[in-house]
């Protein structure tokens, strides 16, 4: 009988980091290594760091937490011979309304995770690592915690990695309930114990990051994706995309569809196509109204513009983002309105509170929306709504103004009319 | 103030993984799994945790107020958290959280009399393509009805 | 100097260091760059926003508090787009901030007024219901009104990198985060009021100011704080001749804009109801109030009589009274007295300092010394407790310059927090402490080396010594207690050539008269000389004025002019903020005693006597100007063989929230006095 995965997966994905989901006891050591598991952390342990980063960029590997950074050079910020030790942090505080791909990777294949960081601290020279995964994933933290103890029996982590020397110590952190940990600078605060406040930049986190250390800070699907690429070779992981976009991604594909799951795709996969074959087309047979293309943070997009390949350059020149893969697609009968409201609300109660434009934009606006959704708009409100939202973009200390902003603007712009037509049933004045 | 074997031994561990002289980050991890045992972060918590990562009770009291599962007072023996975010929004998370209030007959934060439940709104928790999606404590349930809901709670109820 | 390049800001071309941050240069060239969060010397937050300006070729707006400038860099401060995102700023900041300044008492000297009223908008266009919750008390003087507060986090910084205190945090998250007090509830700290001071809005409130006066009804007058030896000045706002507040927000005088407890809020003791107005006489009945014309005639004859006949006289003088006070007083004892018996109570021994350094130049450290000196070493003092401006800019230096900072002390201090190296010794051991710190010492670039009374006598001449030893540049600062110890000191209120100390004096037997000016020295002593005549001038009652003959009211240093010198021997002038009925300054006193007498000892009008110490006093030919404008010239002292004097020093160890003989007089010294205000009890250092 075939394993009871969250979905089930498509003929149409292209498997590579998620092709052990499907195997029974995917998440122990045994299956790891009796499929492919640590060949690809052995071949870069003959490689040079330089070597390893080359094979990355060669692999056209971009961030998977959503601002879509190239890895490979991320990677060589890192100063390997900077006096102070250099730490790894995996970012597995998958938060992002819309994302909940690391939590397989996690749950289904940890030891691919492991084996990512350790390829990692063989590129930048680090010997400790940290994984912060977020409050709320709270099982997950105790399989990953699990998955790191067998490893370190085994000889897969500690002062001897596979035999080879190599010595790695790695830990979970669990956060707390914060979305604004996703942010890079913010995690790293918590993770020494603080609020999850963003840091300034520069120092950049690669420079001095956790505790003042160089520090190298992916997500969980990045880390994941490097065995692969070492294992096959940068070019061939970068041959499932399409130019500058490399590789494959774990698409989260939710809302109005037949069949919501995560599947791995390659970069430039059609949206359309997601969304009818992979997505097993709209849910009774609704019109599709809107996509929100990679989590709540990312302007949506109208039916006529999905008609789009799904990579990082495809999105920007629609006017989105690719973001963190997390697709929530909106069918005819879906109130706008209290889809802005309900995003607004989000950002506004996780807002970390440090910078004026965010903390008191996005409360604002929640209030204006809550009280326009109520029936209480008023005709001014619909252009006050657009112009405070650009009031907060690019004017944030970080990007979760701009998470709030874009969504809303875009909603407001390109679904004026719902807001007009609200008006008609305003019941009380204000 | 001591807490169970094992959540001691936890601590002890935890304290040995930061680099040297930085127990402070031990802070939130102290925080998270003793509020589970201890019920919720009192004020004796809070000292405890500044004296084992040797901080000023005001740098664990600031992270207290920050976190939003760090709770000053106690939730229900089952914290019932309903999804109601995008993903949610679209497939029923409201009206699976307005039967939840409606059952169990208390808000959002708040707990029901006989300190069994309690019930909370909240934000993503990262079950997007299994929505709607229900943490009870922390347990996933996704795809939940309100009927699969109310199977839910009464299992817990006979379970005491 | 560092590198000099050139940029554009407002089509204005300016040459700045290269690193340096926008919003300074901008500012230092006359351009306005507005911010609530940025504040010289402390961290940068670019929290507030404010401070957003349009640089070329950078798509985004960026803060000019965190952008370093650059050469070729083209800033425009007052575009379209920059204005308006001031505007945009502002009106958010207005949403949930309540507008009561009508009952505010920040309103008329608010940033956040004087912002919105230069960049902001006229109109309001949020009708929702603001955030509110109800105002708090943290201490007896501090209140904290969160849905005031804008979130800029000086006060967090003020609290924690200025004072060392860390007594603030963050609470809370989103709309609802707030300032948060380090005891839950409460504060426990300082209490030294620089959150408030440093507040730009009406959140943070004095509770000894709040309500009293609206700001623009003061009258504002800066003068030097009264209480330790420091010498901060103290901005006092004055209405109706009733001290209302005191501050240093201009950040005029040595202290910037520090201040402790007592320069902020010590200055009740003015008004406090014990204060005698009147002349007293000893009688059977106790002491009686008598005119100034009599008190002063019958002074004036016994002091004639006793001189006629050769008696013996002892003169103590004050450590809070003027240098010219000070300087007259001296001058009337040895020529209208005829007596060598003068002293003061002394707390540091500045007699064997001077001679041991003598031949030396520029041995003696500034206050601005120690915020510049490389390495500092602190022996056998808690600073933060008895010096507390000292302390700040030795918390300063290490801020900005990072300091290597030692202590060697008979307990934990504050500044073991920031210490490269920090000795617990014995009581009496200090010096032995302080030699095994040498191989550290020598590899130092210089060195400040501050002392308390524990090192006096032969033990500082072998401190001096071991200072030599180094090879490197090294001064002092000698540690005396009150406003004017030095002073006392340098205007020779000292048994010279063979005059009996205080102590000495107190123990005679054969004493005809005790003029005691300003001093408590029958606090916890007797006096040996049961026949003597006693004259006190004082603020209070005091134990030794109780045993008066006769008493004089007194003006304190917040209502008289002249000068004063502090611990580092810089010397500033007072102001006479307030006054209260029926008292003379203490030179007035005494040179109506001596013209009662038939004395002629010149004129006793403060400039008067400032210029006749300038040319006669060793190394207070400070320059008039200089002083005139708020200056604090530092004196050279004798550079000379300086004899022994008889007696021993003693600091009274005071500590934050004591101060001498005024202590009891001050009801918010007396309100908020707690834990820290203990010495060497301080050492919470947790990061």
């Amino acid at each position: 009988m075939a394993k009871a995965l969250f979905n089930q997966p498509s003929p149409l994905e292209t498997k590579v980091i998620s092709q052990r989901f499907v195997l029974e006891g995917s998440e122990t050591l045994d299956v790891y290594l009796a499929n492919d598991g640590f060949k690809a952390f052995l071949k870069a342990k003959e490689m040079t760091p330089e070597a390893i980063i080359e094979e990355v960029k060669t692999s056209g590997l971009r961030g998977r937490g959503g601002a879509g950074f190239p890895t490979g050079m991320k990677w060589s910020f890192v100063p390997r011979n900077h006096p102070k030790p250099r730490v790894i942090v995996v970012n597995a505080d998958e938060s992002e309304p819309g994302c909940c791909k690391d939590r397989l990777l996690i749950e289904y294949d940890p030891h691919q995770l492991i084996e990512g960081i350790l390829i990692a601290s063989l590129a930048v020279d680090s010997h400790v690592g940290y994984i912060y995964v977020r409050g709320e994933y709270r099982y997950l933290i105790t399989k990953m915690e699990r998955a790191i103890e067998e490893a370190y029996k085994r000889g897969y982590l500690g002062d001897n990695v596979a035999g080879t020397g190599w010595k790695f110590d790695l830990t979970v952190h669990t956060g707390a309930g914060a979305y604004e940990c996703g942010e890079e600078t913010a995690l790293l605060d918590s993770l020494e114990g603080k609020r999850g406040v963003p840091r300034m930049k520069p120092p950049f986190p690669a420079v001095a990051g956790a505790w003042g250390m160089p520090t190298l800070l992916n997500n969980v699907e990045t880390y994941s994706s490097v065995p692969a690429i070492i294992r096959d070779g940068g070019a061939a992981y970068a041959a499932h995309g399409t130019p500058k976009n490399g590789g494959t991604r774990l698409l989260c594909l939710s809302g109005h569809v037949n069949k919501p799951g995560v599947y791995e795709i390659p970069l430039g996969y059609p949206m359309m196509k997601a969304i009818n074959d992979l997505g097993g087309g709209m849910r009774g047979g609704k019109k599709l109204k809107a996509v929100v293309p990679g989590g709540s943070s990312c302007p949506v997009l109208t039916a006529p513009e999905c008609d789009i390949p799904m990579d990082y350059d495809s999105l920007a020149k629609a006017g989105s983002m690719l973001g963190a893969g997390g697709m929530v697609v909106l069918d005819e009968d879906t109130d706008m309105v209290g889809f802005a409201l309900r995003v607004m609300r989000f950002y506004q109660h996780e807002s970390c509170g440090w910078c004026i434009p965010c903390r008191e934009g996005t409360t604002w606006l929640r209030k204006i929306l809550q009280r326009f959704y109520d029936g209480h708009g008023r005709k001014e409100d619909i252009p006050m709504i657009g112009e405070l939202s650009k009031n907060m973009l690019g004017r944030t200390f970080c990007a979760l103004g701009d998470a709030a902003a874009m969504p809303t603007i875009s909603i407001i712009e390109k679904f004026r009319d719902e807001f007009e037509r609200y008006l008609e049933r305003t019941t009380v004045a204000v | 103030m001591t807490f169970s074997p094992q959540l001691e031994e936890r601590f002890a561990k935890l304290l040995t993984r930061y680099p040297a002289g930085r127990e402070r980050s031990a802070v939130i991890p102290m925080l998270m799994y003793a509020q589970d045992e201890v019920g919720s972060i009192t004020k004796e918590l809070i000292d405890e945790v500044a004296k084992r990562c040797k901080v000023t009770p005001l740098q664990v009291d600031e992270v207290v107020g920050y976190y939003s599962m760090l709770h000053r007072k106690p939730m229900g023996k089952f914290h019932v958290q309903v999804c109601t975010n995008i993903s949610c929004l679209l497939v029923g998370g409201e009206q699976l959280y307005n039967h939840a209030k409606k059952t169990l007959g208390i808000g959002h934060r708040e707990v029901t009399p006989d300190g069994q439940f309690s019930l909370e709104e909240v934000e993503c928790m990262g079950a997007c393509c299994w929505a709607p999606a229900v943490e009870i404590n922390y347990d996933f349930h996704h795809q939940v009805t309100p009927e699969k809901l109310d199977q839910l709670l009464d299992g817990l109820r006979k379970a005491q | 100097m560092a590198e000099q390049i050139k940029l554009t800001i407002d089509g204005k071309e300016i040459q700045a260091e290269k690193g340096a941050l926008l919003i300074e240069v901008a500012r230092q060239n006359g351009i306005e760059v507005p911010a609530f969060c940025y504040h010289e010397g402390y961290s940068l937050k670019a929290a507030c926003r404010m401070c957003l300006v349009e640089i070329e070729k950078t798509p985004k707006l960026q803060v000019g508090c965190t952008t370093p400038v650059a050469d070729g860099m083209v800033v425009h401060t007052d575009s379209d787009i920059v204005k308006r995102a001031r505007k945009g700023t502002l009106e958010f900041l207005l949403t949930n901030h309540p507008l009561d300044c009508p009952v505010c008492d920040k309103g008329g000297e608010c940033e956040l007024q004087d912002m919105v009223f230069r960049y902001g908008a006229g109109e309001s266009r949020h009708v929702e219901r603001k955030v509110h919750t109800e105002e708090k008390q943290w201490s007896p003087v501090v209140f904290f009104d969160a849905p005031r507060c804008i979130l800029c986090y000086r006060c967090v910084r003020a609290c924690d990198e200025g004072m060392g205190v860390n007594a603030l945090g963050i609470g809370n998250r989103g709309v609802i985060a707030e300032i948060v007090p380090n005891h839950h509830d409460h504060l426990e700290c300082d209490e030294c009021g620089a959150c408030i001071d440093i507040c730009p809005v009406g959140a943070l409130t004095s509770g000894s100011y709040r309500y009293q006066t609206r700001p623009w009804e003061m009258e504002h007058v800066g003068t030097i704080c009264t209480h330790c030896a420091d010498g901060c000045k103290t901005t006092l706002g004055v209405r109706n001749d009733k001290i209302l507040r005191g501050n240093n927000r201009d950040r005029s005088g040595i202290n910037n804009e520090f201040l402790c407890v007592k320069g902020r809020y010590a200055f009740d003791f003015v008004e406090h109801e014990e204060r005698l107005q009147s002349p007293m006489i000893k009688t059977a009945n106790g002491h009686e109030p008598i005119s100034w014309a009599k008190a002063l005639d019958i002074v004036a004859n016994k002091f004639s009589e006793t001189t006629l006949k050769s008696g013996k006289f002892g003169v103590i003088g004050s450590n809070h009274a003027t240098n010219e006070e000070n300087y007259f007083l001296a001058k009337f004892a040895r020529q209208g007295l005829n007596t060598k018996n003068i002293d003061h109570r002394r707390s540091g021994d500045l007699a064997t300092l001077f001679d041991a350094l003598s031949g030396k130049n520029d041995a003696l450290a500034t206050t601005t010394d120690l915020y510049n000196a490389k390495a500092v070493l602190v022996i056998g003092a808690d600073l933060a407790q008895q010096h507390p401006f000292l302390s700040f800019q030795i918390r300063a230096n290490y801020r900005h310059h990072q300091a290597h900072i030692y202590t060697v002390t008979t307990g934990p201090v504050r500044e073991d927090n920031q210490a490269v190296s920090s000795l617990r010794v014995q009581e009496g051991c200090e010096l032995a402490g302080v030699q095994s710190l040498a191989d550290k010492l020598k590899a130092e670039g210089d060195l400040v080396i501050v002392f308390g009374d524990a090192i006096q006598g032969d033990t500082l001449r072998k401190l001096v010594a071991f200072g030599d030893s180094l090879g490197i540049p090294v001064k002092y600062v000698g540690l005396v207690d009150d406003s004017n110890s030095r002073g006392a000191f340098d205007m020779g209120l000292v048994p010279r050539d063979g005059g009996l100390s205080a102590g000495q004096m107190l123990a005679a037997t054969d004493l005809d008269v005790l003029y005691v000016v300003g001093e408590n020295p029958l606090k916890n002593a007797s006096l040996g000389s049961k026949n003597a005549f006693l004259v006190v001038q004082d603020l209070f009652m005091t134990e030794t004025a109780k045993q008066a003959d006769i008493v004089f009211p007194a003006a304190s240093a917040y209502e008289k002019n002249g000068t004063v010198t502090n611990v580092c021997g810089e010397v500033q002038k007072l102001k006479s903020a307030a006054k209260v009925m029926g008292t003379k300054t203490d030179l007035e006193i005494v040179g109506l005693i001596a013209k009662e007498m038939g004395l002629n000892l010149g004129i006793w009008l403060p400039e008067k006597v400032l210029e006749e110490i300038r040319n006669t006093v060793h190394g207070y030919n400070v320059p008039l100007p200089v002083l005139a404008t708020g200056g604090a010239p530092q004196t050279a002292p004798l550079n000379g063989r300086v004899a022994a004097l008889p007696g021993t020093v003693k600091s009274a160890n005071d500590t934050l929230f004591t101060s001498g003989s005024l202590t009891p007089y001050s009801k918010i010294l007396n309100e908020v006095m707690e834990s820290p205000g203990q010495l060497y009890s301080s050492g919470k250092g947790q990061q």
